[in-house]
């Protein structure tokens, strides 16, 4: 198991490069917070809240939103085609290279 | 100082877990709690955003819902008979001349008490506002994000918008109390625990709940009240629907704000009130503690357990700071027993000393 390299852009635009380890169990939204970027994740995990919705602007291939993940979209605000919630994305090895940026707080 | 006050010793701002097991804590050293909190039930998080969910990690519980959690909170405190001001923000605090506070509530409910706890989580939970132009003249007038006394809709034309967990439930319990319920949602999909999706399936088939969707609310109309509401629907032709009711409800959920607590002068770090963690989870502002995810210090972890072990030696400090003269030793339940201030006491059962001989 090896670290994966993800590039996180704020909300002030500006880039964060960082290592995110692929066998902690972690998710996008967690490896924000451990690098104390400004993701609230206010329902901790749940896909409740949409605090850590993120856009992905690199082309990488996620697959489909979960079901959970899907409903809370479609009530979140500032919602793109390619809007995700952090939460819900595993790190995984195929994630390296990966760019995201985070959307706007509501 | 007014006699229509609630005064208690101490004054817990959040009644999620750490705030409730606060009361417990309190109990044993004969303190008198009273909780605010900005929801119109006990819980915080625990029962407003997953009560359905699991939680594994509460020491002894290898597995317990949050609901149930909150519901074994509430019983463990009931001795205690703790004071309740629910649906109310926390909005000003005031030190008085002896070192005691006075905290105003946004609905204007002021509580003196000699110690305040800021067990407010990630702050109080503010509901998300529909973008319905205007929608301010309306609340507390036909609109409310929050259902308090259910008995308000009795025999009235109701309009519930949302598609989560509260719009399921609520649409379900008012069925038997309006006289009319309608269920407004912008998709087909709803989002909540089976049992309640296939009670509002059920309570639809049987005409009891009127369901309208894709669609959404655009508008209110009404002179002083609300008296009717406009609808999309979601369709191909985008039909517009006007629907007489005496209230709209809409429940798109909450957002967490720390608020006024913001403006209290204590130091905040992240969103989070500093405290000291090498002692009693005090902030800067001696006689305010903040126990639970709402504080921080260096190693801080946002987990149940932690709050009920900071809330526990937060009530120790608060005696000592209420009473400084008296000593007090801390006690096991399971020698101490517990006296409630209902006059209750629970012990464990005496073995007897008893000859056991042949006949």
């Amino acid at each position: 198991m090896s670290d994966v390299n993800i590039t996180i852009i704020d909300r002030e635009g500006k880039e964060h490069k960082v290592l995110a380890p692929t066998d902690m169990n972690m998710n996008l939204m967690e490896v924000c917070k451990a690098y104390d970027l400004p993701v609230q994740a206010v329902c901790g995990g749940m896909a409740m809240c949409a605090t850590c919705q993120c856009y992905i602007i690199s082309d990488h291939v996620l697959g489909e939103r979960n079901d959970d993940e899907q409903a809370m979209l479609w009530e979140a605000y500032n919602v793109k085609e390619n809007s995700r919630l952090g939460c819900q994305i595993p790190i995984k090895e195929t994630l390296e290279g990966l760019i995201i940026e985070l959307a706007p707080e509501e | 100082m007014t006699q229509d006050m609630i005064t208690t010793d101490i004054l817990i701002i959040g009644a999620g877990p750490t705030g409730l097991f606060t009361v417990f804590e309190a109990g044993l050293l004969k303190l008198k709690c009273h909780i605010i909190d900005a929801l119109a039930q006990p819980g915080g998080q625990c029962s407003e955003l997953y009560p359905k969910k699991p939680i594994y990690d509460i020491p002894g519980f290898p597995e317990v819902l949050a609901g149930d959690l909150v519901d074994n909170l509430m019983k463990q405190i009931e001795p205690f008979q703790p004071g309740f001001t629910l649906g109310e923000r926390a909005q000003t605090i005031e030190k008085q001349e002896d070192g005691s506070f006075i905290v105003t509530t946004s609905k204007g409910t002021k509580h003196h008490a000699k110690v305040v706890a800021i067990a407010g989580g990630l702050g109080s939970f503010e509901p998300r506002k529909p973008a319905i132009e205007g929608i301010e003249k309306y609340e507390d007038n036909g609109v409310s994000y929050m259902i308090k006394d259910p008995e308000v809709y009795r025999d009235k034309k109701v309009v519930i918008a949302g598609g989560g967990d509260s719009a399921l439930d609520w649409s379900i319990f008012l069925a038997d109390v309006a006289a009319e319920v309608t269920l407004v949602h912008r998709r087909e999909e709803f989002r909540g625990a089976l049992d309640s999706v296939e009670k509002v399936q059920d309570l639809v088939n049987e005409n009891k709940i009127r369901l309208v969707t894709p669609a959404e609310v655009l508008d209110i109309k009404g002179e002083d009240k609300v008296e009717s509401v406009l609808l999309q629907h979601n369709d191909k032709a985008k039909r517009m629907e006007v629907i007489e009711c005496d209230a709209l409800i809409p429940l798109f959920g909450l957002a967490p704000k720390l608020g006024p607590i913001a403006d209290w002068g204590l130091e905040i770090e992240k969103n989070a009130i500093k405290v000291d963690n090498t002692l009693d989870y005090q902030t800067n502002i001696p006689g305010i503690y903040a126990i639970g995810d709402v504080n921080t210090y260096p190693g801080k972890l946002k987990l149940i357990l932690c709050g009920f072990h900071e809330a526990t030696l937060m009530c120790q400090s608060a005696y000592q700071r209420i009473f400084p003269d008296k000593r007090y030793v801390m006690k096991y339940t399971t020698v101490g027993g517990i006296d409630g201030f209902d006059g209750s006491r629970k012990e464990a059962e005496k073995a007897v000393v008893k000859k056991i001989g042949n006949n």
